[in-house]
């Protein structure tokens, strides 16, 4: 069984080196091989050397916050036993585009790196909140509740971004350049920053992996295993907020990725989060990077920003994990 | 009172999907009097009340009533002469008792009719009935189990059927509760002679109220007739694969179901 | 217990209620009539009613009768309409988060208007079909996906919210390649607005309202009746998939129509509801009252947002600052008690 998923483990990361490889070489610009060969030897003195030489953060911030994005679900889904957690619908992106609108609009905002922190902090307090109101009551997190949270909240975030907006014409454009995100702007000194936070979240969550595999037995269970569960679910709760915290932070709102990924590994791998974790992570970042290319290949000479093409292929997703879920357990 | 109204279930076939729950299933249902639908869980039994309750429509096989197929007949004449108390209804928030039992005469109401004194007696004397009279302006939010229990079986009275089905009646009740409401349901059955049919879990409280017991094994009515003929040791083997011992109960001379467990193996 | 008894307490209940719809009357004809007279030049009540007797009045005549009366019967009708779809979908669905609003359906018609301004470049009254047509196909599509060996609300609530999800970001999509002249016309249409109201934008909607809202109140018992569960409805003789299905299409061609001459004004179809839902007596229909609130909080808000804070917001920034604590609100309360509508 541990080599099966060894193999698996080992054909992922065979598959991501080709696709990072598949991102720095195609874009709008056609490139040859030679080219491609002697930008990444570290010439940088041609036309198409120079492009690829953009594209080399483009990617590895795309590999970044898709690993992030993909942790950050399994283990929210983990910490909430709910299918359907991912940091998409539970307002994760509205809580950080909110923030960074009020810090535009009010605080004078203007520095690239400020933003990161400002939507970290607003992405995690609209994911704690969407949580704690979704577990209310009867049942718990429950599927239904969550989302409904969720949609709510971001629907509430929203109408609150417009108020914002919609007098001030001059914050429009550079709202507007924030929310575009994706990962086409990236440049490495911004990858810099937000580099650490998602390092310490990742660490955070593989740790508590071994605590999620008793969590998923249910609370009274898992207590009874030793576990201290409101400890390693707020631990684990943390790490996921900072991964998608950041990662929403840099790279704007980029839904379902947190929500497919894990689902397709848990099919590969089985549910034991510590197989599970490192799998999404690659799985992930392999995701984002293709739905990157395939942004930039579909409607060239435009580009398609990451997070459309995720919706695109993810909303679909979601309505099939939805139909085939029972009834009564949503 | 004479009530003739005949229900049958004609070689009926039930199935969610693909999942096949009842297959090729006869009852006939005994007018005025009570049926307890007895079973393990997941044999079909509540799906068999849903049938006769025209909520499931047959994929083979159908039930009639008094001699004309369920399903044909307009829904509301269905509802004027059945009523059914499903599992888990839902009251809305903040209805008081009264307007909540008064739903039941929705059938005997027509698009623009106006609230009637009919109505309005058929009300009263369901609350009358039930003994929830003096809760009647309360809020439903405000009451006990039993009591909204109370509430949501004078709301099926206040619908004026002859034929009653009950959904497992006595889940989430304690003892005390459970036989109140079994009571109020014999109570109802001799002063009014209604048809009352109902899905019970708990073998002894069947065999104590119902005249007749439907065991339902794996789709199939498996044996059918009086609790004193019917729940003997063989059939709890055969239907719940349970060892015990059948004696006659003290209290009413009915079959009281001593289970046996490993332990107890004398 | 005597029938008269119970009698008296139902009476009592009814015309409780039958004053707490004559309220509401009162208050939106108060809003409405203050909201003729005050604008840039200020009218008395004694020109805005010779207007609208049809007299001609100079200056008056144009400023009431083409550009305010417009715009509040626009405001009434379109809230009118959120708050009756918005309970029907909150009944039928048993839970007061489930409007139009949150499930997609509004969703549906942003995404198409947003389409016609920003990449085809309509004109309003393109705009308004195309989103109409895109509520309606919206509607169709989460009903059909969500249709599995039956109905389920549950289910069409998370299938609503991944369509709406999908269709949030077409919206974006467009929205970062607008120039920024049309990121502001399409900011606004997203928001909600009676700008530009005139009697060519009221008639379809009028229509609308005229042919379905005494459809839906015609069909109330049976919404009432849908409140206990989907079974025991079935029981009391409602058909259950004809009686949804009539009642799905008047709400979403209502939304679809008031969503197409408003745009989808923030939270109206959801708060109406459950405010409606407070104020009411036990056992009442929800809803005439819902429709009521609605319609006070459209043209309430329409007036704060005109002349009340500095700037002029359009309604839908004003129902969506309303909205947006209450939902919180109601969200934490309904989670809490586990409770329906």
């Amino acid at each position: 069984m541990s080599t099966a998923r060894l193999a698996w483990v080992g054909a992922g990361a065979g598959c991501l080196v080709l696709l990072a490889l598949a991102s720095v070489a195609f874009g709008n610009r056609e490139i040859s091989l030679h080219e491609l060969i002697a930008a990444l030897a570290g010439d940088a003195n041609g036309v198409g050397q120079a492009a690829v030489a953009a594209r080399v953060p483009r990617t590895v911030l795309a590999l970044l916050v898709g690993a992030a994005l993909a942790l950050s679900g399994a283990t929210m889904q983990a910490v909430t036993r709910n299918p359907l957690a991912d940091p998409g619908i539970l307002g994760v992106s509205s809580g950080a585009a909110l923030a960074v609108v009020i810090g535009i609009a009010f605080f004078g905002l203007s520095d690239p790196y400020g933003y990161i922190g400002v939507a970290t902090l607003g992405a995690a307090v609209a994911a704690v909140f969407v949580y704690a109101v979704g577990s209310l009551g009867r049942g718990g997190a429950t599927p239904l509740k969550l989302a409904l949270a969720g949609a709510a909240t971001s629907a509430a975030l929203s109408s609150l971004v417009s108020a914002v907006l919609l007098p001030r014409v001059d914050i429009l454009t550079t709202f507007q350049f924030w929310q575009i995100g994706g990962v086409g702007g990236a440049e490495w000194d911004r990858i810099g920053v937000v580099a650490p936070f998602l390092l310490a979240g990742a660490v955070i969550v593989v740790l508590s992996g071994r605590g999620l595999n008793t969590l998923a037995l249910g609370d009274d269970l898992a207590a009874g295993l030793g576990t201290q569960v409101r400890r390693t679910r707020l631990i684990a709760a943390l790490g996921a907020v900072l991964l998608c915290g950041a990662a929403t932070a840099v790279a704007g709102p980029i839904g379902f990725v947190g929500l497919v990924i894990p689902h397709l590994c848990r099919l590969v791998v089985g549910s034991d989060q510590r197989w599970l974790l490192p799998f999404t992570a690659i799985a992930g970042a392999g995701l984002l990077v293709a739905a990157d290319v395939l942004g930039r290949v579909v409607a060239r000479p435009e580009e398609i920003e990451v997070g459309i093409v995720t919706a695109l292929i993810g909303a679909p997703f979601f309505i099939w994990i939805v139909r085939r879920q029972k009834v009564r357990a949503l | 009172m004479t009530l003739t109204h005949q229900l049958v279930a004609d070689e009926i076939t039930l199935a969610y999907g693909d999942r096949l729950v009842v297959d090729e299933l006869a009852l006939e249902v005994a007018p005025g009097r009570i049926t307890a639908i007895v079973g393990a869980n997941g044999c079909g039994k509540s799906t068999l009340l849903r049938a006769l309750a025209r909520l499931l429509s047959p994929k083979s096989g159908q039930v009639v009533l008094d001699g004309v197929e369920l399903n044909s007949r307009p829904t509301k004449e269905v509802a004027r002469l059945i009523g059914l108390l499903p599992q888990s209804p839902i009251a809305p928030e903040g209805i008081v008792v009264a307007d909540l039992v008064g739903r039941g005469r929705h059938p005997h109401q027509g698009l623009f009719a106006r609230w009637s004194r009919a109505d309005d007696e058929a009300v009263a004397a369901a609350l009358d009935a039930t003994g929830i009279a003096d809760l009647a302006d309360r809020s439903v939010d405000e009451l006990s189990g039993g009591q909204r229990q109370r509430v949501w079986i004078a709301m099926a009275l206040a619908q004026q059927t002859d034929i009653l089905l009950l959904d497992e009646p006595t889940t989430f009740l304690d003892v005390a509760h459970q036989i109140e409401v079994l009571d109020l349901l014999a109570d109802l059955n001799r002063a009014r002679g209604t048809t009352i049919v109902m899905v019970l879990h708990d073998l002894n409280l069947a065999s104590r109220y119902a005249d007749e017991i439907v065991a339902v094994c794996r789709g199939r009515v498996h044996a059918l007739g009086e609790p004193g003929v019917v729940v003997t040791a063989e059939l709890v083997s055969e239907v719940f694969g349970l060892d015990s011992e059948v004696i006659a109960d003290p209290l009413t001379g009915k079959p009281l179901v001593l289970p046996r467990g490993r332990h107890h193996v004398s | 217990m005597t029938a008269t008894t119970l009698r008296a307490g139902r009476v009592h209940r009814r015309q409780r209620n039958a004053l707490l719809i004559a309220g509401l009357c009162v208050a939106l004809l108060g809003v409405v009539a203050v909201t003729l007279m005050v604008g840039n030049t200020f009218y008395s009540p004694d020109e805005v009613l010779r207007v609208l007797l049809g007299e001609q009045v100079p200056g008056a005549s144009f400023t009431v009768g083409e550009l305010r009366l417009p715009r509040v019967v626009l405001g009434m009708l379109a809230g009118l309409a959120f708050g009756m779809a918005g309970i029907t979908f909150q009944t039928m669905l048993r839970n007061p988060l489930a409007s139009p609003d949150i499930i997609g359906i509004s969703t549906g018609a942003s995404a198409a208007a947003v389409v016609g301004i920003v990449v085809l470049s309509l004109d309003e009254t393109a705009v308004s079909f195309l989103a109409l047509a895109g509520a309606l196909v919206t509607a169709t599509a989460i009903y059909g996906l969500s249709w599995r060996r039956g109905f389920a609300g549950a289910r069409l609530i998370l299938i609503g919210i991944g369509v709406a999800a999908m269709l949030h970001s077409v919206v974006s999509y467009v929205l970062t390649r607008a120039a920024a002249w049309d990121i502001q016309a399409a900011l606004q249409w997203l928001a909600g607005s009676l700008n530009g109201a005139s009697w060519e934008r009221v008639a379809p909607l009028a229509l609308a309202t005229l042919v379905l809202a005494p459809l839906l109140v015609s069909r109330r018992r049976d919404l009432d009746a849908l409140r206990l569960g989907d079974d025991a409805a079935a029981a009391l003789g409602v058909r259950l998939r004809p009686t949804r299905l009539l009642l799905i299409l008047a709400a979403v061609a209502l939304i679809a129509f008031a969503t197409a001459a408003a745009g989808p004004i923030a939270f109206v179809a959801f708060m109406a509801g459950p405010i409606a839902a407070r104020i009411t007596a036990s056992g009442a229909s929800l809803l005439v009252p819902a429709a009521l609130v609605g319609a006070l909080l459209v043209v309430a808000g329409d007036l704060v947002g005109q002349f009340a804070l500095g700037t002029r917001y359009p309604v839908g920034v004003v129902t969506g600052l309303i909205g947006a604590p209450y939902l919180v609100y109601l969200l934490v309360r309904s989670n809490r008690s586990g409770a329906s509508l």
